[in-house]
């Protein structure tokens, strides 16, 4: 897929861009598809991507409630790292974060991946410890993770104050992780993938399965009934409530997940600061605004919309690691809706539902795994068989008890 | 914010509570097969719209109660006390 | 001085009083009562900034919260602070203000390139471009001309708090409306809060001339002000915005009212909770969309009433209005009545009502019906503006300003945000509110009711025939028509999809001025209505709001308050260097010289006695008939056959299986407990105890008390610990005879203070925990310590405690385990397969995969050469390079001052089987070998405790 550089920029300047065609089509649900995907998110985006161009299968719907990227895709804070600790998460996810080295070039439409590091902090000597233990299986898992002095760090990112209440003792920087532009993420993939002939359909509600035998055969929408070879489950916060529709439970709470931008000031935070200890997560975007969060409200929820409590908490917390940022005037603050399972790791692959597949679970670390969530669902679905990285992270591992607890090492979850 | 109706002190600010997640989840016997146990450790009703949940007043008196609360918009629609039964809310 | 552009007698402003301040640094001077934009109208000032994208020459376009353009940097004695809207700055003395986002200066700004070649810069182009070689190669000159502002140097001197109120109505905005519903309330008996952005309440009735209830404005807003503000159950809060609308009827409010002075400024940030709440936030006046309508001199029309009857200020000599409705007529006859040459009036309806066509005439006004304006003329400033008539001719008229209306937009910010729905009126062609699940009214305006003093009858928008890029609609973000256009043809349709691709209304102004006209364009486009269309969510802050205040005064020593020792201070005097520690500042060893430090407390330890303050121990008592049967279901071990008396240990479990904490547990009587849990768990386990027996076992008679902070511990261990403990006037025998082993005893001291003595071991030596009540801290340390001096006792920290423990082999629940470790996996299969019954987490020990022998288990290990090191964090692995793998990792481990070897403790795969071989350890390239031994270094066989 070609179009866009700085050639076609400018010779559409000179014509009033008035040559620009869409980026991708608004096709009429057609009656039946080998592949339905629903949500047209980042993960059901990618994977509908994957599917036509590395397994050849092209007759493909993306279908979504509302917009493409218009959930979490378009919600969170932007981060793409891989400093896991296990290394089952290690491999998935430093995966994804090498196709988004190339996602650009490879899908001919700039996400603006800016990776100018994540900084880790630890604030006490027990802190250190687990850093020091993260950051070995970062490094044995064949990612790149640097343990950090406090000179160092602040050497990194000046504007630091060390002598917090929890003073900063030492970090870990994984180098290659950063930022990047949510939305042209879900565009780009939207575009690639409608080249290849898959239809996103918008604004089309799945309201049922329909079921044969214990395997799929369509799907019941807003739009009218459909069939269908193969379905796949993307929509983030609303897992649980496709998959009742479906007929089985998952192990997932839907919670709020908070964050918040400043105004846009000139550069001043080159790196993005995590910190557990104080907890929260600074960045500052392209456009200049401080970007910021921490956590999700603790409870229940699938309201979009962001709360009080946390609204304070993770401003003090930025105040406390970066108090130049007192004068500085909070613009606007959200949420969106993550499904957080047991043990902070996705369920991904099989389900109960022969041809039936699930990518879910994500938590509040959904976006950094898009390209890979999406590569290795399409090879999950083209081949009915779990891709190798993905083959734990099966919904089975519940009922066995074999979780893979990030959560148990990891510092700030995003 | 939420400001929930703890049964034993009144209205309060959410901070001063901890969530328990489902309500009138009853706990299994050892006996029962891997598959009973695990959802009844990792499945939740994780409902949109109304749900049974327990809340704790943590900060204040200590006792755990149940809440009917709307998931989406928030509004609490009941509480009552442990041990009782769910309310019918569409009286 | 001279301020060329203001009125004789004019205003609310007090001429008596007259204050100078800097632009760009040049001295200027204004009144008390002035907002900086009001002064730098006053004083002819028409550019103030230069735009986010293009650098174009701005100027004040409002004369309130919608600002896009005159936000400045502004120094009142707090550092430079950037963004400041100069339309709500109070004008303060000595205030120095500076325009941003410019180089040199913001009359020539050499960035003004891009406006210049802004043809190669539409909407969404750096998601065309800078793919090759990649975008880190651009990413640094894109950032550097991004951002508005520069953050402040200096340290910030203004304090914050934060407030809490509740009212039985919050009445957000002071116009005519909102006082009226303030006034009923009132007079209703109910407490009532006035919440209003500016710093003096009245809203339009501040400079709209038109009489409500037949009475004349400035008459009736006194009135009703000396009313509201005598009743005792009315509360006025100025320079306070109602910043966001929560759940549950909980708003948020930013109140400057004591920010900007110069000594001691205060922001507070009000959480108030509200029975109900009247939103009276009027509308915002939008911006008409033709050619060059950024120019610095185009303004809205009420913004201009606004400036000539409160401020004083006229915006230029000649004026021409552009509108589209009745209301826009009303200010511009505001306007010439305040001195202004009002020339004439462009409207785009075909007509309009008589009585406003003989009002106008009556005004010396020309007045063009049917009239499409194509395009402003002038380069730095407006000079005059090209329009078609009705007849399609093209007009030329000269004026040094344009006053603008394309109608009114109601606020519906916090309506929104309270879960509102909006409906689309037709008719008003605004969005009004609809439903909301919350108790919220909207009252006046706000509420769609424009037509209270006059009509409002808008017209259609009518499309100006200029070019769509020099159409502006963003002016914040530089978002043109013709950018809407693309979005457009591109497909990005909805109204979602357009604002993340143009970014407009995604600026600081969060598009008060511009969504209106976009998604109307939008609609257009697309053949939809602006109600098809919908918005785009409405998100709190309404306006930004300091981060400081926000966070109030969690600061520094508030900032997660630490929790102090009841003896702390006692422990400062004898030298101890404090960290924290689970939330508690504990002494972590005493002296200066770390590592020193730890190994001569160590060896004191074991070969004398030492002094540990261990009160931040958990400490729960469980009382009742049931207790014992609780507590069996609680912990792994067996609870019931412990005799009074008696210690036992016991491990904790999630319901997962996973090990969640330890500690002792004391049976002080056949109904009575005393638990101990880590220092760090001491909260969490009440509420775990609590929850299990209020949801699940509430039959079960018992109760749970908290008692960490009643009690202090001196902890003395030692060889010589009998010999210290014994001469304290009171103890009671404490011969292993009476007092053996994982026993309890009480008594009181001389003077009557009572203790308890537990006689347990963390350090594999003879030890006591002796629990006093927390108030004798102090006073018990220091006896023992002066008891203790012919022992040659000495005091000892955290981390020396930790390296005894080590060397006993007694593992520090998660340190040496984690989210994954269950009590098989760390030794404690025999006591589970023993245990009978039920207990927390048994049923998950029974799934295969718990069972497996190849888990991860605790082993201990010893390195193979001395005076190797390796520090906790380092991983246990095999292979090397790219098949290096990890095994397990270091959980502890330190150089042992009693053993003089580097001894350690870790989880390994399938760590049992695996004793007396050896293990390779990584930590950051370094590898070292190690051996893998019995997880107890020390006195295997425990004489020393035991004796």
């Amino acid at each position: 897929m070609k179009g866009y550089s700085v050639f076609s920029l400018v010779r559409n300047a000179f014509s009033g861009h008035r040559h620009w065609n869409p980026v991708w089509r608004t096709p009429k649900l057609r009656k039946s598809y080998d592949i339905v995907i629903i949500g047209a998110g980042g993960h059901g985006l990618a994977t509908a991507y994957y599917l036509a161009s590395k397994h050849g299968i092209r007759n493909i719907a993306v279908l979504d409630k509302g917009l493409i990227g218009g959930g979490n895709t378009g919600r969170n804070t932007q981060v793409t790292r891989s400093n896991y600790f296990w290394p089952q998460s290690a491999a998935f996810f430093d995966h994804s974060l090498k196709l988004y080295e190339n996602l650009s070039r490879d899908l001919n439409f700039n996400v603006m991946l800016s990776q100018r590091g994540v900084l880790t902090l630890a604030h006490s000597h027990h802190e250190l410890e687990s850093l020091r233990q993260r950051a070995n299986a970062i490094q044995i898992n064949g990612v790149d993770s640097e343990v950090m002095t406090p000179a160092e760090i602040k050497k990194l990112v000046p504007l630091l104050n060390m002598s917090a209440r929890h003073p900063v003792l030492g970090g870990f920087i994984q180098r290659r992780a950063g930022i990047s532009r949510h939305d042209a993420v879900a565009w780009a993939y939207a575009r690639a993938a409608d080249a290849y002939g898959v239809d996103i359909i918008q604004q089309c509600e799945v309201e049922g399965f329909d079921i044969n035998d214990g395997r799929i055969a369509g799907l019941q929408t807003t739009q009218g009934k459909i069939s269908a070879d193969k379905v796949s489950i993307a929509v983030a916060g609303h897992t649980s409530i496709m998959t009742a529709k479906a007929g089985f439970r998952v192990p997932v709470t839907s919670m709020a997940l908070q964050a918040m931008v400043s105004e846009p000031i000139k550069p001043c935070l080159d790196t993005m600061v995590a910190s557990s200890a104080i907890h929260m997560y600074a960045s500052q975007s392209d456009r200049g605004e401080i970007v910021l969060g921490a956590g999700a409200d603790v409870y229940t929820s699938y309201a979009q919309r962001g709360g009080i409590p946390l609204l304070e908490e993770n401003v003090s917390a930025l105040l406390e690691l970066l108090p130049a940022f007192s004068r500085l005037k909070l613009n606007r603050q959200w949420a969106g809706i993550v499904d957080i399972t047991p043990d902070t790791t996705p369920i991904m692959g099989k389900t109960p539902v022969k041809n039936l597949y699930i990518s879910g679970g994500w938590g509040t670390g959904g976006y950094k795994a898009i390209p890979a969530g999406g590569d290795t669902m399409a090879y999950t679905i083209a081949n009915d068989n779990a891709h190798p990285l993905i083959e734990d992270f099966g919904l089975e591992r519940f009922e066995i008890g074999a979780l893979i607890d990030e959560g148990s090492s990891s510092g700030v979850a995003h | 914010m939420l400001r929930i109706p703890c049964l034993y002190c009144g209205v309060r600010d959410e901070v001063e509570f901890r969530y328990g997640n489902d309500a009138h989840v009853s706990r299994p016997s050892p006996a029962v097969s891997d598959a009973e146990w695990s959802d009844y450790l990792f499945n939740h009703t994780n409902p949109k719209g109304v749900h049974f949940e327990r809340w704790c007043h943590v900060f204040g008196c200590g006792q755990w109660f149940n809440v009917a609360r709307d998931t989406v918009t928030h509004e609490i629609l009941a509480v009552y006390p442990m041990g009782n039964p769910a309310p019918d809310l569409e009286e | 001085m001279n301020q060329p552009f203001r009125t004789e007698d004019s205003g609310r402003i007090d001429r008596s009083r007259p204050l100078k301040f800097t632009f760009n640094g040049k001295t200027l001077q204004g009144f008390s009562g002035d907002t900086l934009a009001s002064a730098l109208l006053a004083n002819g000032i028409r550019v103030v900034s230069r735009s986010f994208k293009f650098h174009r020459p701005r100027g004040v376009l409002s004369a309130g919260a919608e600002e896009p353009n005159a936000l400045v940097a502004v120094d009142i004695g707090n550092g430079m602070l950037p963004i400041v809207r100069a339309t709500q700055m109070p004008l303060i003395g000595g205030l120095r203000a500076e325009s941003q986002n410019c180089f040199p200066t913001v009359g020539f700004d050499l960035l003004r390139i891009l406006d210049y070649t802004r043809a190669l810069w539409p909407a969404g182009f750096y998601n065309k471009t800078f793919k090759w070689p990649n975008w880190h190669a651009f990413e640094w000159a894109v950032r550097r001309t991004a951002g508005l502002g520069r953050l402040p140097s200096g340290t910030d001197v203004t304090r914050y708090c934060h407030m809490n109120a509740h009212c039985d109505v919050l009445v957000v905005g002071t116009g005519s409306a909102g006082l009226k519903a303030a006034l009923n309330a009132a007079r209703a008996g109910e407490d009532v809060l006035i919440v209003e952005q500016d710093r003096v309440a009245g809203g339009t009735l501040l400079y709209d001339r038109a009489a409500i209830d037949g009475t004349a404005p400035d008459v009736w807003l006194e009135d009703t002000m000396s009313e509201l503000n005598a009743r005792d159950n009315v509360r006025v809060m100025l320079s306070a915005t109602a910043a966001g609308y929560y759940d549950h009827n909980v708003l948020t409010i930013h109140d400057r009212s004591s920010a900007y002075r110069r000594e001691n400024p205060v922001e507070i940030f009000w959480k108030v909770r509200a029975s109900r709440v009247v939103l009276a936030t009027g509308t915002i006046e939008q911006p008409l969309v033709f050619g060059n309508n950024d120019l610095p001199g185009i303004m809205l029309a009420s913004a201009m009433h606004q400036y000539a009857n409160r401020y004083g200020v006229l915006c230029g000599r000649r004026v021409v209005g552009v509108v589209n409705n009745d209301l826009a007529w009303h200010s511009l006859f505001g306007l010439l009545d305040a001195g202004t040459d009002v020339s004439s009036i462009i409207d785009s309806r075909p007509s309009v009502d008589d009585q406003l066509v003989k009002l106008a005439h009556d005004r010396g006004i020309e007045v063009n019906f049917g009239a499409t304006p194509v395009r402003a003329g002038g380069s730095g400033t407006v000079k005059g503006l090209v329009y078609l008539d009705a007849n399609g001719r093209t007009e030329n008229i000269a004026c040094d300003a344009i006053a603008m209306s394309g109608g009114m937009s109601p606020v519906m910010h916090l309506y929104s945000q309270a879960g509102g729905k909006l409906r689309y009126d037709a008719e008003l062609a605004c969005f009004l509110p609809q439903a909301c699940r919350q108790p919220v009214s909207v009252a006046g305006s706000a509420n769609g009711e424009f037509a209270v003093t006059c009509t409002y009858n808008i017209g259609s928008r009518k499309r100006s025939p200029a070019k769509t890029s020099t159409q502006w609609i963003d002016f914040l973000h530089d978002v043109t028509a013709s950018d809407v256009e693309l979005a457009v043809r591109e497909n990005y349709h909805s109204v979602e999809h357009l604002k993340r691709y143009t970014t407009v209304g995604m600026a600081v102004d969060q598009g008060k001025t511009s969504n209106l006209n976009a998604l109307t364009l939008l609609g257009e486009l697309t053949g939809r209505t602006p109600g098809e269309t919908g918005t785009t969510t409405f998100r709190p802050m309404y306006t930004p709001v300091t981060m400081g205040a926000i966070a109030g005064n969690r600061q520094g020593d508030f900032y997660q308050p630490a929790k102090r020792l009841p003896a702390h201070d006692w422990h400062a005097e004898m030298d101890a260097e404090f960290e924290d520690y689970g939330g508690w500042d504990r002494p972590a060893y005493y002296g200066h010289d770390r590592e020193a430090s730890i190994a001569n407390e160590s060896l004191i330890v074991r070969e004398a006695v030492g002094l540990f303050d261990g009160s931040p121990l958990g400490k729960i008592e469980v009382k009742g008939p049931d207790a014992a049967e609780f507590l069996n279901r609680i912990y792994v071990n067996t609870v019931p056959s412990l005799k009074p008396g008696k210690i036992r240990y016991g491990l904790m479990l999630t319901e997962n299986g996973i090990v969640m904490d330890d500690g002792v547990f004391v049976r002080l009587a056949d109904e009575h407990f005393l638990i101990n849990t880590t220092s760090g768990h001491a909260d969490s386990i009440v509420s775990w105890l609590e929850e299990w027996h209020q949801c699940e076992w509430p039959n079960l008679d018992l109760v749970v008390l908290p008692v960490t902070s009643q009690w202090a511990v001196a902890t003395v261990a030692g060889p010589k610990a009998r010999d210290v403990l014994q001469a304290l006037p009171g103890m009671v025998d404490l011969s292993t005879e009476c007092l053996p082993h994982m026993s309890i005893a009480s008594g009181a001291f001389a003077d009557g203070t009572q203790y308890r003595i537990q006689r347990v071991s963390f350090t594999g030596e003879l030890s006591y925990e002796l629990n006093v009540p927390a108030d004798h801290a102090s006073e018990i340390f220091d006896r023992i310590w002066k008891i203790g001096q012919v022992h040659g006792i000495g005091l000892f920290g955290v981390e020396s405690l930790m390296v005894l423990r080590l060397e006993k082999g007694f593992l520090h629940v998660g340190v040496d385990t984690d989210g994954t470790s269950n009590p098989i996996d760390i030794g404690f299969g025999k006591i589970v397969a023993n245990k009978k019954g039920d207990f927390v987490g048994a049923r998950s020990l029974m799934r295969a995969e718990d069972q497996r022998t190849d888990r991860r288990q605790l082993i201990g290990f010893e390195l193979d050469v001395r005076g190797d090191t390796v520090l906790p964090g380092a991983h246990i692995v095999t292979g090397s390079g790219a098949d290096r793998r990890t095994e397990g990792f270091v959980t502890s481990a330190c150089n042992s001052p009693t053993l003089g070897k580097t001894i350690g403790l870790g989880l390994l795969e399938s760590g049992y089987e695996r004793k007396g071989k050896t293990i390779t350890l990584y930590d950051d390239g370094r590898i070292v070998s190690a051996r893998v031994v019995d997880a107890c270094f020390y006195d295997p066989s425990g004489e020393r405790m035991r004796g």
